[in-house]
């Protein structure tokens, strides 16, 4: 059956955030496939250029919404535009990439459209009468297929579970501006100020992710200065064990994650957590150090291609999970490991 | 103030889930409040004692789901409401935001609605944000921080997180928000705290006691399994020394093309 695809773009300001592309990708797929049609949804301030790159992964045209109301990230005016695209274009499916963004749009549009939602979706069987989408659900311990039997169907898709599209810069179409006419008295909240983090690789996004467990802390070979207390101690040796984590992840372009108990210790940052009630990552390659492997940890990146383990216990259930095993002290293997890796890299 | 904090019954992180004639089981694994609620309820205690005020659990659930509440209460909820009815059987997520809107409707008064982030059974995240529209009130999600609140004055300042950074938001009251782990961990119920849960009673609401009708279903899950199990052959680096291992490692990840 021919569907008509409307793709969320998600960007923060202009940046876009990789998934949605992959999500323009699934669009034109499904568009090709039931000779249907793509467009994409652009919302922001100064995003016409943007809108622009997007016929290049795959739009057959492009709605924008470009207002000073829609720069910063406020779910009510986003929504109400979600809404109008919907109401102008009448997709049969509306796919937004699960970051925290569009996630929150896609719950919304729901509401506003009384339609189903597919969330955090890794793939999509179009070829049946039913768009049937297949999701993990406890954490990846269990795959639910699922239907949706309202329209607009509405599906959020997991980053990294479908492909990038290659861009096609030849590839043109039009742009239908939307009216904004919303004015910020009607929007019931307003952003006061913006923290952003330093651009490091992200988990989810990652292609290879470095992590580091409790084990970060634990070098036999290593003294705290004596002026810090038993607490401080921890931290500053974690924190001497997060670096070698850190330098091997820089060497691979890779980001940094971390397991729970490292961060319930305080060695890095919730942000970096991999697991149950952390990120749930699919990397190409996850190197796992001084990670015991516990159910909840293995929930998170069970899936990624290939695991390498180190660890210095030789029984630790990680192993059973892991592609290749270094048993060691993590301490001592990751500077050769980061330095052999690096004049490969350089070759 | 009046905080209402939602809060789901979940099996426990560490249950091996399987799937036997289509139905799903965590065999003899324990219930639980779902572990990212607890951050909630431990975030609505903290700024009732600041403000003064009241926290009323609210949980769906079938009959007997009764682990979540009970926790919440052992915390130091003050009372709590479940809503249970046949026939929510099979509802979605979409149904399931328009029954709590409607529970926290009947409830009344609340400043503020507080969940977790999300159930870590059906990990949509979408509740927090499908409940606020439903309200029609501001939808605050990924909350780790808040940076003030004026009841009276009806507003609040929050800090949300996305993925480049974090975002101080200004909204007005009511409100719905979702709070992250960074939050702060939660509190341990007291010995107190679980005697007095345990012999707390609160109303069993169903859908007539709302006044409304089942809502419909549009999504269903036709199917569940487990995934296949990937066939992994651990091969064990060998080496004398950490160099030769790490050596050793790196011949095998150029072999294996991953890098
Ligand atoms: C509700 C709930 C949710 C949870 N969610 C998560 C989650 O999202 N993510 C998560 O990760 N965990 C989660 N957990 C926690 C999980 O159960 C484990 O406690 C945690 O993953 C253990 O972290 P770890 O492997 O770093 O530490 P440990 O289990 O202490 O393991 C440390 C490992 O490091 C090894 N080691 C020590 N020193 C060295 C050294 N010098 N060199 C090499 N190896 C060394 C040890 O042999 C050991 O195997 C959750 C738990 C609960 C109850
Ligand atoms: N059955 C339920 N009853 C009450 N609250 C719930 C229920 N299910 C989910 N929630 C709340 O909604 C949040 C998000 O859940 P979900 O959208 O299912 O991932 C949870 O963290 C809870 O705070």
């Amino acid at each position: 059956m021919t569907k008509k695809i409307l793709a969320y773009i998600d960007h923060f300001h202009g940046k876009v955030q990789p998934a949605s592309w992959e999500c323009l990708g699934v669009a034109a797929a499904m568009a090709g496939d039931t000779g249907g049609e793509a467009a994409a949804l652009v919302l922001g301030e100064g995003v016409k250029e943007l809108a622009e790159s997007a016929f290049q992964y795959g739009a057959d045209q492009v709605f924008l919404g470009d207002d000073p109301i829609l720069k910063d990230f406020r779910p009510e005016p986003l929504a109400d535009m979600v809404k109008k695209a919907a109401e102008e274009y009448q997709p049969d499916v509306i796919l937004f990439p699960t970051t925290t963004r569009a996630r929150t749009l896609a719950g919304m549009a729901s509401v506003d459209l009384d339609s189903g939602v597919m969330v955090d979706v890794i793939a999509l069987d179009w070829s049946g009468d039913e768009i049937v989408a297949t999701r993990p659900i406890y954490a990846g311990k269990l795959l639910a297929k699922l239907v949706c039997s309202s329209t607009p169907q509405i599906i959020t898709i997991r980053t990294r579970a479908f492909d990038k599209p290659e861009p096609d810069p030849a590839r043109s179409g039009t742009i239908t501006t939307l009216e904004v006419g919303l004015d910020s008295g009607e929007v019931p909240t307003s952003i006061a100020s913006i923290q952003e983090k330093e651009a490091g690789v992200s988990l989810t996004d990652a292609s290879i992710i470095v992590s580091g467990g409790r084990g970060v802390a634990l070098n036999p070979n290593l003294e705290a200065p004596v002026d810090l207390d038993e607490e401080a101690a921890e931290i500053w040796k974690a924190q001497q064990g997060f670096a070698l984590v850190k330098e091997l992840a820089d060497v691979l372009g890779a980001a940094v994650g971390a397991s729970r108990a490292a961060v319930d210790a305080g060695y890095i940052e919730y942000d970096h957590q991999v697991g149950q009630t952390g990120k749930v990552v699919t990397p190409d390659l996850y190197v796992a150090c001084g990670i015991s492997g516990a159910i909840q940890h293995l929930a998170g990146m069970r899936s990624s291609k290939v695991i390498v383990a180190i660890n210095k216990d030789p029984d630790a259930p990680i192993f059973n999970f892991a592609r290749f095993g270094v048993v060691g002290d993590m301490h001592a293997i990751l500077p050769p490991l980061t330095a052999e890796l690096k004049a490969y890299l350089k070759s | 103030m009046k905080i209402i904090v939602c809060v789901k019954q979940v099996p426990d992180t560490a249950a091996t889930m399987s799937v036997d004639n289509g139905v799903i089981s965590w065999g003899d694994a324990p219930l639980i409040i779902n572990p990212w609620d607890e951050y909630a309820v431990e975030a609505a205690l903290n700024l009732v004692a600041d403000q003064g005020g009241d926290v009323t659990a609210l949980c769906l659930g079938k009959e007997g789901e009764t682990e979540a509440i009970k926790h919440a209460l052992a915390m130091g909820a003050d009372s709590a409401v479940m809503v249970s009815d046949p026939a929510l059987k099979g509802a979605d997520n979409l149904a399931v935001s328009k029954v709590l809107a409607a529970a926290i409707d009947k409830i009344g008064d609340a400043d503020l609605v507080l969940f977790g982030q999300q159930s870590v059974d059906t990990d949509t995240g979408l509740l927090p944000i499908q409940v606020a529209r439903n309200l029609g009130w501001p939808s605050l999600t990924l909350v780790s921080k808040f940076e003030s609140l004026d009841p009276a004055g009806n507003k609040i300042q929050v800090l949300r997180t996305m993925e480049e950074g974090g975002q101080v938001v200004d909204s007005s009251l009511p409100a719905v928000v979702s709070i992250t782990k960074d939050y702060g961990e939660p509190r341990y119920p007291s010995f107190m705290g679980i005697r007095k849960a345990s012999r707390a009673e609160y109303p069993v609401w169903s859908l007539a006691d709302l006044g409304i009708e089942p809502p419909s279903a549009a999504v269903s899950w036709p199917e569940v399994r487990e995934p296949e199990s990937k066939e992994i052959v651990t091969e064990i680096i060998e080496g004398d020394t950490p160099e030769e291992k790490a050596k050793n490692l790196v011949q095998k990840l150029i072999a294996e093309k991953v890098l």
